[in-house]
């Protein structure tokens, strides 16, 4: 996959049909740290892995608000990621100024998508870096969307991307199913579930991950510390004890799962290139 | 008739040209409209006349128009301005439609574009002649408002244009009420259009009353209002008066 002749450019296809340089933009979302969403009828929740470059910095932030209604969550390359989040803010702000209304959530993604598109067709743009899980509210409910550096954008009922996602996914997939139904509290709890798959056996502390919310009669907004700490400590309170609640069986599994995926990710950690989060 | 005021830039030719682009008076105008909730949604009243000055030239003109699904629109001012807002609403409800994708613009999103265009124009000194009537219906809320060719901008009851806000307007500060049958509706409407009529020189007698639920728009057919001219007030207008 490395080292085409025709990888140079991104207007150049190669004879098989593929545009590399949009496949190498996609290799650096997995590169960067978990980001995961997932969406009942009328919630969306978007939680992340907190990664400092050292132990001296703060952490990159990967969620932001884009208006009362739209978050996102990025992975990749986060300057990429903050410069989208402003274009969905403009964007999302000039409608209501002109409409008075909220931009529905599906159309704000065909936005992003198009733009998105635009570098993978001139000579002198480069694609975009990121990963973008964007999720709000429009008219027939609350949405999540993934939209891709290639361009592309798909509508999940949840979903994970960044290094070691796999992992949440897994979690996602045997679960999904109920999430259409679930409290906002379940959404939550599954949310930071996901999250802790993607931790691989390190222990789950607040400090780790960010969750944010957002759902009808609800802005968007983040969960502070305490209360994700409380989560944390519903299912984290006798961790070794086999007790047959998800949190058991959820260990058992990822571990059986995990070390399998993303050969580059695992002993990648310290090979991170420092734009990449 | 048109002259421009002189202003020394350089550009003189230019400046005569430039005004010939601009509304600097409006020539075939409609006069009031009125409007109203009701218990079931929003009720509109508008005649069908053009003045063109003095002259009641154009006696077909129909000044209220569905807008999309949920919207009706009635206009009072320069004809050929309405023409061109229905053009800019056309291309917005086209854009609209094609997303298709379960949204779509209710009463309140095409009144605040309707507000950003008219104040925008305002601004550039380049106005749309027109006050807007905009009402609707959407998810069971009733809507109604109104922008004036300025940009002014707001909400109420009941609204109406022109010579409306002067006559009409009392009328329904009195006997508006929040649960009025549709034939209720109708006659209140009548009510206030029959003294535009005998009072404002612009009405003529046949007139349209538009109606907008949740199930959509529709329009009467066109018809004229009973009068009465014998009213002591209307053969002997001075009598009592200083002077007679």
């Amino acid at each position: 996959m490395f080292r085409n002749q025709y990888d140079t450019d991104v207007t150049t296809w190669s004879p098989t049909g593929r545009l590399f340089q949009v496949e190498y933009a996609m290799e650096a979302v997995k590169q960067g740290s978990a980001a995961i969403g997932l969406r009942s009828r009328s919630h969306v929740v978007l939680a992340c892995v907190n990664k400092a470059q050292s132990e001296l910095s703060s952490h990159q932030r990967k969620i932001f608000k884009v208006d009362d209604h739209i978050g996102v969550a990025i992975a990749g390359l986060t300057a990429d990621g903050r410069v989208l989040s402003r274009y969905m803010r403009s964007e999302s702000i000039n409608h209501s100024f002109t409409y008075e209304s909220p931009l529905p959530v599906g159309r704000l993604v065909v936005h992003l998508a198009d733009k998105a598109q635009v570098c993978t067709q001139r000579s002198w743009k480069r694609p975009y870096g990121v990963g973008l899980l964007v999720g709000g509210l429009d008219e027939s409910g609350a949405h999540l969307y993934y939209n891709c550096p290639s361009g592309n954008y798909f509508e999940y009922q949840a979903f994970a991307i960044g290094s070691r996602s796999q992992a949440a996914k897994t979690y996602l997939e045997r679960r999904f199913e109920s999430f259409g139904d679930s409290s906002r509290e379940d959404l939550i709890k599954d949310a930071i579930l996901a999250v802790r798959e993607t931790l691989q056996g390190e222990t789950l502390k607040s400090s780790l991950c960010t969750v944010a919310i957002l759902g009808v009669d609800e802005p968007f907004h983040f969960l502070d510390q305490e209360a994700i700490q409380k989560v944390i400590d519903t299912f984290e309170k006798v961790p070794e004890e086999e007790e047959g609640d998800e949190a058991g069986e959820g260990e058992a599994e990822a571990a059986a799962v995990a070390p399998a995926e993303q050969g580059g990710a695992g002993a990648g950690d310290q090979d991170v290139a420092p734009m990449e989060m | 008739m048109t002259f421009t005021i002189p202003i020394e830039n350089g550009n003189g030719v230019k400046d005569a040209e430039a005004d010939s682009q601009r509304t600097l008076y409006p020539y075939v105008t409609g006069t009031s409209v009125v409007a109203i909730k009701y218990k079931d949604g929003i009720l509109m009243a508008s005649d069908m006349g053009g003045s063109y000055g003095s002259t009641l030239r154009y006696k077909n003109i129909e000044r209220m128009k569905a807008i999309g699904k949920h919207s009706l629109l009635g206009a009072s001012g320069e004809i050929s301005d309405f023409q061109e807002i229905l053009r800019y609403l056309d291309e917005l409800t086209l854009n609209d439609n094609m997303w298709d994708d379960g949204n779509s613009l209710g009463p309140k999103e095409v009144h605040n574009y309707l507000t950003r265009v008219m104040y925008n124009r305002r601004n550039k000194f380049n106005p749309l002649w027109n006050t807007l009537v905009l009402g609707g219906v959407k998810n069971g809320e009733k809507y109604l408002g109104m922008v004036s060719m300025i940009g002014v901008s707001f909400e109420d009851n009941h609204v109406a244009t022109g010579f409306g806000n002067h006559l009409a307007r009392p009328i329904l500060r009195d006997e508006w009420r929040e649960d009025l049958s549709f034939e209720e509706g109708v006659k209140l409407l009548e009510k206030c259009m029959r003294v535009l009529l005998y009072r404002d020189r612009s009405a003529i007698n046949k007139l349209q009353i538009a109606k907008m639920t949740e199930e959509g728009v529709t329009v009467s057919e066109p018809y004229s209002l009973k009068t009465f001219w014998e009213f002591k007030a209307f053969t002997n207008p001075t009598v009592g008066a200083e002077g007679s």
